[in-house]
């Protein structure tokens, strides 16, 4: 008989190896995340998916499923919890919807509707950061970075090329790119990479593909989050 | 400002490489003397560096962006940082900041024009019984006043390199108030180590469990769990055991000394008046774990102690009690290397501490695995506090019964307690667990009633004078050293302000609770500061605590919201007293706004204001 944990009271199978979100994607059961991306290796720190194993919360993206673990994730606190973060998400950084080619196919967009965020709550930081258009194809706009370091993880493990990485420390985090310059148009990334494709939100656009799909017929103006991480697909 | 140029950049960094070897842990290292040599890490260096140990430029330049003492644009010749803890606060640091800022024509936090020199904070630098302290170029300066500013300001303009400095400046005293098993009684060096061999590794496991001995850093995890756990695991590559050069599976030793905790230093006396002691209980750890290779992991704060470090252990090692065959023993090789951190205190955590060890950015890893099965390079590793090593040299010598008989019974032997704020005799102060706060306070000669008292630093527990009677204890109040004492009329709110403003300085922004949570703390805080706080800040720095305390990757995060709901639940009147008694008042000063345009037009009439 295969191994199980308890996810709200359901019954889920898991093989050894599994962390928690990967049992409870393969499951159809949705825990809200951003930073995690099944085709990678767990990075944990958007912490969305936390959830309650046992009386302690942990992210269960990184939490190896272990039998008999008996798991809170859809419950009022946690989502209350889980829309603050995404709260501190958008305020930290610029994210100007209305005005993003991303808008509708963003997963913080996404996941701030599937929460009911209804206004930032905090008080907006209104930082300063740096957009880079200097590279052919690809469009770097800082102002919407949410440091899941996605597009680090897929350029070095998928690409082999080592083109984002982090600096700077705290809140002063920043995106940067393997080049003296510091400039995207320097490093040898290209519009086919990996890294290119996994960004969560507007923060790594490709050039020249504007709004190929009208604003309202885009994947989230009609299908929650939860639907299409669950419903097999990537988007 | 006048451009530092480095057109020889690379014969300046042929021999540091050369020296440090291929190895990329030694990143840290190799940045921290560019920076030294350089005064920042200029951008043709970080693609040497890069190059050297054939990793991408894009990690250097994540290392050099992590640690407060690195930086990518010219600092100054001369680089000063005041100590920006409580206590020196409360000892007039920030008006000994502005009068040097004044002397020397420069802002705080900026470069001045010249490029000459540059003044601003730095986190607590573990001189809290001698502050209101400074670091110069990385070295200690105690004892601030307005006549020694005047006398450094006029060493800095005459461009006297540090090194030539008076020594008054710099000196540094150990203030043992009170002394016991640790502090109070002799050691032999060769003591511990003897008496292992003798009893045999695995006997003196046996004893260090019936000791009963407990992290000294504040979370308590039994030490010798913690060493058996390691012992019994082995790190695998290819199917094969990782083993060390002497053919036995690769193990680490690590002694984490990178006291970042504000108001502790007790691990910086440990460290100048007591290394053969830590030392040894290395080499004890390392003999019953089976390693071969320790690290100590010395903060920054403390580079003024690696070269008396270094002799130490060059003694040992003429000795016989470190390097190869230990006293003779064949099969018993050890040896420590000590590694500088470069200003974040992240890096006390010990997966923070073994990521920088290996020369990367200070982050906490994801655990499971814990360091005693996966940590520094991927082998078992034991991380203990500085005065948990110095503990288990002492059991090693005198056995279990002898120390499990100091303390109380779930918390054995003493606790090193550094004291300082209002309080007379400030300093270190060695006592047997289950001590009161009290009689400390007693002891210690604090002024006047005697108000709050901060346990174990900003990530501990505020109490106040009606919680006096509570014991230093694993049981009760679990400390990692730091007591920091304020007298009646000090305002605690400004107390909880600078513990929130370092938590949010020190967050290392890995996970978004602690990267924004803290950095809205903080701005929460000052809002009330400033006096635009209302009822609904209140409200709102509760819930942001509960976030901070349940969603955080590590104990940075969950412990940060500790002074401010302490604060909250124990002084209530010390943060409503600062409160508008609107219910609802908007962060945003519209006066406050126009201080940029006044700046600029150098006004300050009325008609520049609202």
């Amino acid at each position: 008989m295969s191994k199980t944990i308890t996810i709200d009271e359901l019954a889920v199978p898991f093989k050894e190896g599994q962390t928690i979100m990967d049992a409870a994607l393969a499951a159809g059961v949705y825990i809200p995340h951003l930073c995690h991306n099944p085709e990678f290796k767990p990075h944990g720190s958007c912490k969305l998916c936390t959830v309650n194993v046992n009386g302690r919360n942990v992210a269960s993206c990184t939490l190896p499923a272990v039998e008999g673990q008996q798991v809170l994730s859809d419950i009022e606190e946690l989502n209350a919890d889980r829309l603050a973060l995404t709260q501190m998400l958008f305020v930290e950084g610029n994210h100007l919807c209305p005005a993003c080619e991303k808008t509708g196919n963003c997963q913080l967009q996404a996941v701030a509707y599937y929460l009911g965020m209804m206004s930032p709550h905090y008080n907006h930081f209104y930082p300063q950061r740096e957009a880079d258009a200097s590279h052919h194809d690809v469009m770097l706009d800082r102002n919407r970075c949410i440091y899941c370091e996605l597009c680090v993880r897929a350029s070095r493990e998928v690409d082999g090329k080592n083109v984002f990485g982090l600096s700077g420390r705290g809140i002063k985090t920043l995106l940067v790119v393997n080049s003296a310059s510091g400039l995207l148009g320097d490093t040898d990334l290209a519009v086919t990479d990996k890294a290119v494709q996994v960004c969560p939100t507007g923060a790594i656009l490709i050039k020249r593909h504007g709004y190929a799909v009208p604003i309202g017929q885009r994947v989230f103006d009609h299908i929650t989050i939860k639907d299409v991480q669950t419903g097999g697909g990537d988007e | 400002m006048k451009q530092f140029e480095f057109p020889e950049i690379s014969r300046i960094l042929t021999p540091i490489l050369a020296r440090h070897g291929g190895d990329a842990s030694r990143l840290l290292q190799v940045l921290l003397e560019v920076q030294d040599v350089c005064h920042f890490i200029p951008s043709e260096a970080i693609d040497l560096i890069a190059a050297h140990f054939g990793v991408p430029r894009v990690n250097v330049e994540g290392v050099v962006g992590f640690y407060s003492f690195l930086s990518t644009r010219p600092v100054g010749e001369y680089r000063l940082l005041f100590s920006g803890n409580i206590t020196d606060q409360m000892l007039g640091k920030d008006e000994l900041m502005q009068y040097l800022c004044n002397k020397l024509w420069v802002e705080p936090g900026k470069v001045s024009e010249d490029g000459l020199v540059s003044i601003g904070s730095t986190s607590c630098t573990g001189m809290c019984d001698q502050g209101p302290a400074a670091l110069i170029n990385g070295w200690p300066l105690t004892k601030l006043d307005h006549n020694r500013l005047d006398l450094i300001a006029e060493l800095i303009r005459s461009r006297k390199p540090v090194a030539d400095w008076p020594a008054m400046l710099f000196e540094v005293v150990d203030n043992i108030h009170r002394g016991d098993v640790l502090l109070g009684q002799p050691f032999e060096p060769g003591a511990a180590i003897r008496a292992t061999l003798a009893r045999g590794a695995k006997e003196t496991l046996v004893e260090v469990d019936k000791s009963n001995l407990r992290g000294r850093g504040g979370a308590g995890f039994k030490t010798a769990s913690k060493w058996s756990l390691c012992h019994a695991a082995i790190a695998e590559e290819d199917g094969g055991v990782i083993c060390d050069v002497g053919g036995h599976p690769e193990r680490f030793i690590v002694c984490n000394a990178d006291e970042g905790e504000p108001g502790t230093f007790k691990d910086r006396v440990l460290l100048n008046s007591y290394a053969d002691l830590v030392f040894e209980g290395m080499t004890v750890g390392a003999r019953v774990v089976g390693a071969s290779k320790g690290f100590l992991y010395l903060r920054g704060e403390y580079r003024y102690l690696l070269q008396q470090l270094e002799a130490v252990l060059k003694r040992r090692r003429e000795a016989g009690l470190l390097g190869e065959t230990i006293l003779g023993q064949a099969d018993f090789s050890f040896d420590i290397e000590i590694h500088l951190g470069a200003g974040a205190y992240i890096c006390g955590e010990e997966s923070a501490l073994i990521e920088s060890l290996e020369g990367k950015r200070g982050r906490p890893r994801n655990r499971p695995p814990f360091p005693v099965t996966s940590g520094y390079k991927g082998r078992p590793t034991v991380v203990d506090n500085v005065e948990t090593f110095a503990c288990a040299a002492k059991i090693a010598e005198k056995g279990a019964a002898w120390f499990a008989a100091i303390g109380t019974a779930q918390s054995t032997g003493t606790k090193l307690i550094s004291v300082s704020g209002d309080v007379a005799r400030p300093g270190i102060y060695e006592y047997p667990f289950g001590v009161t706060v009290s009689q400390i306070l007693d002891d210690c000669g604090a002024e006047g009633r005697p108000y709050a008292v901060q346990v174990s630093g900003p990530s501990g527990t505020t109490i106040s004078w009606k919680e006096f009677d509570r014991k230093i204890a694993f049981e009760d109040l679990p400390t990692a050293g730091a007591l920091m004492v304020f007298r009646r009329k000090r305002d605690l709110f400004q107390v909880a302000q600078n513990f929130a403003d370092f938590f949010a300085h020190e967050s290392c922004g890995f996970c978004t609770p602690c990267r924004v949570g803290t950095e809205l703390q903080k701005k929460i805080m000052s809002k009330i500061a400033s006096g635009y706080g209302t009822a609904s800040d209140l409200e709102e720095l509760k819930r942001l605590g509960h976030i901070l305390k349940t969603m955080s990757h590590c104990g940075l995060g969950s412990s940060a919201a500790n002074p401010v709901l302490d604060i909250l639940e124990k002084f209530p009147d010390m943060v409503e007293s600062k409160l508008k008694a609107f219910a609802f008042k908007p962060a945003f000063d519209l006066d406050g706004a126009l201080a940029t345009a006044r700046t600029i037009t150098g006004r300050d009439d009325d008609w520049a204001h609202l």
